[in-house]
């Protein structure tokens, strides 16, 4: 299987770096990453491993003293770490757009609903006209597509839900509307942060279904970050799993579910509550590594039933394993893990 | 249905202002200190029958009981009494009194905000640089300035040293204003006096900042704090992935919502400005309220010290009922 589309976006050996005063902290070490026009990409790992941290760097949106300290990243082949605050903010929301975690504390309390989706439209003039003071409809046809997307996301009677404010809404509504406000300007990724913890899980469904019909009614692809693997292995069709900042096993979803190669993918997976089989969940021991502190080679290895003394050093690289070849959209399925070599030290 | 609130709001203020009432009715009796002896010790030998019959003319000689009964009956119809120093009705006196008090406070509020917001606003944005730690700096000094002090260095500084403004009073001789509402700035521009609007703006400066720098310290710190927390909420990184500019994040998205503290805080302050500035007025030969009140306590005219004390009241209770009517509009969340 061979994909011929070109990359929408790229991200090459992203480094993003985070002061601290126990030194700098790297929150995201060297990922690559592949995105393609419809596909849907899984980035799963534990709290505080930088996959929320990825998504940031992407849109430019780390708070300082926080950096991108190395790496690039490519939309449609253009280096977008370099541009300027005012060319970033023509992709921000209209090329690439974010859905956050919590609904209600992410929609502004002050401002009525429609009108938060409508400054997307205006803040992009994605309804273009005559200059300022002589576009009388300009309000009205953004307010027509404002209904439209409202419509789409599945808020019902939108005419007076436009009229609302976000605390008069569901949890549900407030999510759609936040979808809703990512989706107006019709971009080309769409990056999930979370989209669903905060919700009710049939409300949790809901919001899946939605955003799968928009992946294949317009061919958004998706970015969907989650610690939830057994969500992320029903709704991607490909996964990248994080740990302290590195991506350790990456694959088409069938090829990581199936045939998991990392240990801590591995763990991640007993961790998945299964419906009528009665086995007990085995968490993972040990606890998510500090940041400022990380063992040499591999981080996971502290925690790591097959670790060796040998994991303590070096680094290592991602190995092509499984059955799929390198084709499989971001360059195969790969794990970083010393096992897989054979407990050979890397060269040098 | 606004209305029908504010109206319940407004009847809600009679009990208050009744509590009040009574509170300093009772409370002025309470005070050593006998009004008819002040009054005769200034005006030389007088015998036992003439004190009697000041006594009986102002009441005194009557239980407290029926004097607070005989004073919420006249309240009742609106009518605040005679001052006993002044022979005059109390509320002449204080309508004499309060539009140059109202100016004095527009204009140290007016001063006040228009400090604190450009501070409040770039210190938070700026959070740590040195513009934030000289403003926070300056703020500090706002507040521990007394007002005073601040204006008798400004007068010293302004009218004596550069002689640009003048040092006490609210407008010229010569100005020859006609009084309409008797805030001077205003009947000015109604009257389109020139002359007495140059002369009355430049009267009210000093007293203005000098009064006004309290106020725009602490509503910077206030505004600068809440917009600190703001910044860092989920709704303005949203505002951002949006394509927001940095302008508008700061400006409609975060700006709006930290109204909310700062609203109630200014509220207060408009409260303690009409009240609380016979120091000010004293300092800058001001005719307000605050330097009428402070003679008539020394005096104990206890019915002029009722009557301003009213008025404060009420000037609080409406201030806070305007607070409350703008905080439904900055946080929909809220109803009256």
């Amino acid at each position: 299987m061979t994909d011929p589309s070109p990359p929408l976006l790229e991200l090459r050996n992203l480094t993003t770096v985070f002061p601290t005063r126990r030194g700098e902290v790297r929150a995201v070490d060297g990922v690559n990453l592949t995105l393609r026009k419809g596909q849907i990409l899984g980035l799963v790992g534990e709290s505080g491993c930088g996959k929320s941290t990825v998504l940031l760097s992407i849109l430019g949106l780390i708070s300082r003293p926080g950096r991108i300290a190395g790496g690039r990243i490519l939309l449609e082949g253009r280096d977008i770490t370099r541009l300027s605050g005012r060319e970033m903010r023509r992709i921000r929301g209209k090329d690439i757009a974010m859905i956050f975690q919590d609904p209600l504390s992410t929609l502004n309390p002050a401002f009525l609903v429609g009108e938060q989706i409508r400054e997307s439209l205006r803040l992009h003039n994605m309804m273009p006209g005559p200059p300022w003071p002589f576009d009388r409809g300009r309000k009205a046809r953004e307010k027509k597509r404002v209904l439209e997307v409202m419509e789409q996301v599945g808020i019902p009677a939108a005419d007076a839900r436009y009229k609302a404010y976000p605390h008069e809404f569901s949890g549900g509504m407030q999510q759609r509307a936040l979808i809703a406000i990512g989706l107006a300007c019709r971009p080309k990724i769409l990056l999930a942060d979370e989209p669903t913890t905060a919700l009710d899980v049939t409300i949790q469904a809901q919001i899946i279904d939605l955003m799968r019909r928009i992946n294949q009614e317009h061919g958004t692809a998706i970015i969907l970050v989650t610690h939830d693997l057994g969500l992320a292995a029903e709704f991607c069709d490909h996964l990248a799993v994080m740990y302290a900042g590195r991506i350790v096993e990456i694959g088409s979803t069938d090829e990581v579910i199936e045939n998991p190669q990392h240990p801590y993918t591995m763990g991640l997976l007993r961790c998945i509550p299964t419906v009528g089989e009665r086995r007990a969940i085995e968490p993972i021991p040990g606890n998510v590594p500090d940041l400022a502190t990380l063992p040499q080679g591999c981080a996971f290895s502290p925690r790591c039933e097959y670790a060796r003394e040998v994991c303590n050093q070096g680094f290592f690289r991602l190995q092509p394993v499984g059955t799929d070849g390198p084709a499989g959209g971001n360059g195969g399925h790969r794990a970083r893990c010393l096992r897989l070599s054979d407990y050979r030290l890397p060269e040098g | 249905m606004r209305l029908v609130k504010v109206v319940e709001r407004l009847l809600a203020a009679i009990p208050i202002m009744l509590g009040v009432a009574i509170i300093v009715f009772v409370f002025m009796r309470l005070t050593p200190g006998d009004p008819v002896d002040i009054m005769m010790g200034q005006g030389g030998a007088v015998s036992e029958g003439e004190i009697e019959r000041l006594r009986s003319e102002f009441n005194l000689d009557k239980p407290i009981h029926v004097q607070l009964g005989l004073f919420l009956a006249d309240l009742a119809r609106g009518d605040l009494g005679n001052s006993f120093s002044k022979q005059q009705p109390v509320a002449k006196l204080i309508g004499e009194r309060l539009p140059a008090t109202i100016e004095l406070a527009f204009g140290a509020l007016l001063f006040g905000l228009l400090i604190a917001f450009p501070v409040g606003i770039l210190s938070a944005v700026r959070q740590n640089s040195l513009l934030d730690r000289l403003s926070m700096g300056g703020a500090f000094l706002g507040i521990s300035m007394p007002a005073f002090w601040l204006g008798i260095i400004l007068i010293l500084i302004f009218s004596v040293n550069l002689k640009w403004l003048p040092v006490q009073g609210r407008i010229d001789y010569d100005a020859n204003l006609q009084e309409v509402t008797g805030l001077y700035v205003l009947d000015s521009i109604l009257t389109g006096n020139r002359t007495a609007l140059v002369s009355s703006l430049k009267h009210l400066i000093l007293p203005s900042i000098s009064l006004g720098a309290a106020v725009a310290a602490i509503v910077a710190r206030v505004l600068r704090s809440s917009l600190l927390e703001i910044l860092r909420s989920d709704y303005i990184r949203l505002a951002r992935a949006k394509g927001a500019g940095e302008p508008r994040v700061v400006l409609v998205h975060a700006l709006r919502n930290a109204l909310i503290p700062t609203v109630t805080v200014v509220g207060l302050q408009v409260g303690v400005l009409l009240g609380g500035n016979m120091i000010v007025e004293t300092v800058f030969g001001w005719p307000g309220l605050g330097r009428l009140v402070v003679e008539a306590i020394f005096n104990r005219d206890f019915p002029l010290v009722q009557g301003a004390v009213m008025v404060y009241a009420f000037t609080f209770v409406a201030a806070s009922l305007v607070v409350d009517i703008l905080y439904t509009y900055l946080n929909p969340k809220i109803e009256l």
